[in-house]
């Protein structure tokens, strides 16, 4: 059964004691509902809610860890010989996996029944073979102990989902008969109802939590792994970044973080001086009219996806700044450069900063300026000496969120940094990012077990790192330095 | 007595007349007026990269919703297309492509002569070349799909090559078809004679939007129809899942959570999620949903999943605004006259609020939309010809998004893609520009004031 139908099942079921609950609440009071101590149809809710809720988060719960107790079980199946042939659990169980797939597959287009997959011998029929006609390619012959295990996932997989079914559609009666039976006139339903939507509303708030601890403990849990196969010294100290998919890589982080942070540097140069002034002029000296034409359309800027950005760094600056700059120039013939990516993020930037530093340089009092109207001070001398100083925490914070954003774009530097990694000054030179090389190792067929996969938890750990650190810093700034007026 | 003072400090070089300004007066006009005009050159640099920026991007991309077809007529040989004769659809499958193609050739050739047109000068091979290796698949499926197609002379339109393409777009000139291996200047000037004739023209292509990616050889025939369903999927489950859940985390931090330590922790929580790069959020995808959960590499229901996770911070500051700029009196009256505070909320401040929740949730829709570093993670960069089925099935298919196919086309070596990828931007920035605009005119209409 689907979970889409053990779904629409289970809230069938639901309204039907939606209806059933508010119909016996009335039926009880003869139909008079002021007798009743709620309004009829919360009498409903409460059957509708106990029924619905308690179901699918069980069906939730058992979706989530049917994976890996089949997993478990399935491998202690696979002999040792055939781990240590592959090279890692992983691999074997993910072969397992497909032939598992195959089998369906063949026993959906070639009419294959039970009987005949209980019967398949792998030493007797050519199952790479078949397998390979219903569209699943393996890189190996099939052994005996493998076709068996593939065989054990298929039977557990059908069992597990019918057992889900059976549990999930008596936790649902079982709600209905519990809550329908508790129903009398003096039941609290609506106090019931509200406690249980109460409940309802903090688990939801916790899904933000959870997230937060799923992003910390997936990038610890993979980088832990990693540094047990690939030395933590290594990468954090050596300046070299070559990664060989046959073993024997040089994993360090230095050439990475080094193109991260250049990058990101010159789209700061590019975006903090524009969106700054741009932001001054906009809450100073702009009329209203100016004003609200210009700054929505700077905002446009912020609303374009990155991959826009992207294109347009790979097909327009790209070439622009080869042939007119870095080849008259002799800095070099690489379309995709630092520069490059650096340039299309500032302008990306322009708007984060300016937007920012717009709201707090506005939030400072028009007192203060009058004051310095009145001692004789030009307007730019006022903005200059007076409003500057007191946003400039402000500014300040909005310049490193900015950066935090700019360490963390990927699509930009994707297609307009390069994938070299390289320790170098001239930025017309293609260099990578920390992003790029996320991205390159994890895209792919990838297989959790080699170094050269893992590493990229250990940069999302590094990235996350820098980025909460910047957020962390640009909010204590703000708050520590922040003037308060009034 | 300081009057005494300051007069004696006043310098000498006072000029006679408050009407002519001194050399420090001008030098601190000049000061104010550079520095206005330095905002004013910072704004154009703006608005001049947000141009150059759009125009580039869309110069590029409008020749993909164009394309080059070549139509000829096509006499169905029954005795070659079906020898049996029985119109048996088994049968009648066992001729492959090829057998089309030399049917397509013959009528290609004839064609050319009927119209005087010298092909002489480059092989028979050659002449078949201009069009796209597709064509052959195409009229094979057509006369599967209607066999009483046999024996007529039908009209059929065939794409032309992306060479041939691009040469009508201005992108191929006889010159650089002299040092490209797929295509020669004597081709093009037989193409050119075609152009001439009527037989090749370039037309609207409705395809751009409804066919499937192809292969790296024949970007005329790749489309984005696989990548708009995939990406109309995930909207569809970033929608069901983030509204509530947004919703719901609102009403609790904003009307019923008491003030503490724990509410504080989860508000910090909202606030840094907001700030999380987003290829951290793919890594959570790869690392949970896939590996730990077991859900399919490429399915939008991964790539909702995630999306939605992105999604939530924003619609919840959305939400928290929306219901704070509900009055308190609306909440004290619905109290007043009895209402529980869950009913205060569920009947009035919520039903009040909606617009700008909405407006809210169209708008991280939106962000939602353009976002590619994730997906390319939970591997939606795979080539993806089959289209997915439809929900629930097609949830768990492969399927790809609109960024990511401008992404992967970009990839590609032929610079006909390129084209296709601007043009995939055309499409995903109207995407874009529709939801923002009813995200506006939401606002407008329904939004009140206090």
């Amino acid at each position: 059964m689907s979970v889409g139908l053990i779904t629409l099942i289970v809230l069938g079921l639901a309204v039907l004691g939606f209806i059933y609950g508010r119909h016996r609440a009335l039926s009880a009071v003869e139909g008079d509902a002021r007798h009743l101590h709620s309004l009829p149809s919360y009498y409903g809710w409460s059957v509708f809610l106990f029924t619905a809720v308690p179901s699918l988060l069980l069906m939730c719960a058992w979706l989530i860890l049917q994976p890996s107790i089949i997993e478990n079980r399935v491998a202690a199946l696979v002999p040792e010989a055939d781990i240590a042939a592959a090279g890692s659990l992983n691999l074997v169980m993910a072969d397992v996996r497909r032939i598992a797939g195959g089998i369906d597959a063949m026993a959906k287009e070639a009419g294959l029944d039970e009987a005949g997959i209980d019967a398949l011998r792998a030493d007797l029929s050519d199952i790479r073979g078949r397998l390979a006609e219903v569209g699943v390619a393996l890189g190996s012959n099939v052994g005996e102990p493998i076709l068996n295990a593939a065989r054990e996932f298929r039977s557990l997989n059908a069992s597990m989902r019918m057992a889900m079914a059976v549990a999930v559609i008596v936790a649902a009666v079982a709600g209905l008969v519990f809550a329908a039976l508790r129903i009398n006139p003096a039941l609290r339903a609506r106090n019931l109802v509200e406690q249980f939507v109460l409940v309802l509303l903090v688990s939801c708030s916790m899904i933000a939590v959870a997230t937060t601890v799923g992003i910390i403990v997936s990038l610890v849990f993979e980088s832990w792994h990693f540094f047990q196969l690939y030395p933590a010294k290594d990468f954090l100290f050596s300046t070299t970044w070559n990664p060989k998919f046959g073993g024997g890589s040089s994993l360090g982080i230095w050439p990475l973080l080094w193109g991260t942070l250049y990058v990101s540097f010159i789209s700061l140069i590019v975006a903090a001086p524009i969106g700054l002034l741009a932001a001054i002029y906009l809450s100073e000296y702009a009329t209203p009219k100016v004003r609200a034409t210009v700054k929505p359309l700077l905002e446009v800027l912020a609303g374009i996806p990155s991959i826009v950005y992207g294109l347009f760094a790979l097909i327009t600056v790209g070439p622009l700044l080869r042939d007119w700059i870095a080849v008259p120039a002799g800095l070099g013939d690489s379309s995709s450069s630092v520069m490059t990516a650096g340039l299309v993020m500032g302008i990306m930037l322009i708007p984060y900063v300016s937007s920012l530093s717009d709201d707090i340089i506005n939030a400072v009092p028009q007192a203060m300026r009058d004051g310095s109207f009145g001692l004789g001070a030009t307007h730019s001398e006022t903005i200059k000496r007076v409003v500057l100083p007191a946003a400039l925490p402000g500014i300040v914070g909005a310049i490193l969120l900015a950066a935090s954003r700019a360490i963390g774009e990927t699509m930009i530097v994707v297609m307009g940094a390069g994938a070299a990694a390289k320790l170098s000054l001239n930025p017309f030179e293609a260099m990578t990012t920390v992003t790029v090389k996320i991205v390159s190792q994890l895209t792919g067929d990838t297989e959790f077990a080699s170094p050269e996969t893992l590493v990229a938890f250990a940069l999302g750990l590094t990235l996350f790192c820098f980025t909460l650190a910047l957020n962390v810093l640009a909010l204590v700034i703000v708050r520590k330095y922040r003037e308060q007026y009034e | 007595m300081t009057d005494a003072s300051m007069h004696d400090a006043a310098p000498q070089n006072r000029p006679a007349s408050l009407l002519t300004a001194d050399a420090r007066t001008r030098r601190r006009k000049a000061a104010e007026t550079r520095f206005r005009l330095m905002g004013v050159a910072a704004i154009s640099v703006g608005l001049l990269a947000l141009v150059f920026l759009l125009t580039s991007v869309l110069g590029n991309g409008f020749g993909a919703f164009r394309q080059t077809v070549v139509e000829i007529p096509i006499t169905l040989d029954e005795a070659v297309l079906d020898k049996s004769g029985t119109r048996d659809l088994e049968v009648m499958k066992k001729v492959t492509t090829i057998g089309y193609g030399k049917v397509i050739q013959k009528a290609l050739e004839a064609e050319l002569a009927n119209r005087g047109i010298d092909t002489s000068a480059v092989k028979a091979k050659d002449v078949m070349g201009l069009m796209s290796k597709e064509a052959a698949a195409d009229l094979r499926n057509m006369v599967l799909a209607d066999p009483s197609l046999l024996g007529q002379t039908i009209t059929f339109n065939a794409f032309a090559t992306s060479r041939v393409d691009g040469f009508f777009k201005g992108r191929v000139t006889m010159e650089s078809a002299k040092l490209d291996s797929n295509i020669s200047p004597e081709q093009l000037q037989i193409a050119q004679a075609m152009h001439d004739a009527g037989i090749i023209e370039t037309k609207w292509n409705w395809g751009f939007l409804t066919m499937s990616d192809s292969s790296e050889l024949r970007p005329e025939t790749a489309g984005l129809g696989v990548a708009i369903l995939g990406s109309a999927y995930m909207m569809i489950i970033v929608l069901v899942l983030s509204l509530p859940i947004g919703v719901a985390t609102s009403i609790y931090l904003e009307e019923m959570a008491p003030k503490n330590k724990w509410t504080d922790l989860i508000e910090v929580n909202i606030a840094n999620l907001a700030a999380v790069p987003s290829i951290v959020y793919g890594i959570l995808a790869l690392a949970l949903f896939i590996n730990f959960m077991g859900l399919p590499q490429s399915a939008p229901i991964v790539g909702g999943l995630v999306l939605t996770l992105m999604t939530l911070p924003t619609i919840i500051i959305a939400t928290r605004a929306a219901l704070k700029a509900v009055p308190p009196s609306i909440r004290d009256a619905a109290l007043g006259v009895g209402a529980s505070k869950m009913q205060s909320i569920f009947h009035h401040v919520l039903p009040l609020a909606m617009p700008g929740i909405l407006t809210g949730t169209i708008l991280g829709l939106a962000r939602a939309l353009g976002e590619s570093a994730p997906l390319l993670l939970i591997g939606m960069v795979a080539f993806v010809k089959d289209f997915p089925a439809a929900p629930p099935q097609g949830l768990m298919q492969p399927a790809t998004a609109l960024p990511v196919q401008v992404y992967q086309w970009t990839q590609r070596s032929d610079p006909a893609f390129v084209e296709r990828a601007s043009g995939a931007i055309i499409v995903l920035l109207v995407f874009l520009l529709l939801m923002n605009a009813v995200a506006i005119v939401l606002r407008r209409r329904f939004e009140r004031r206090w």
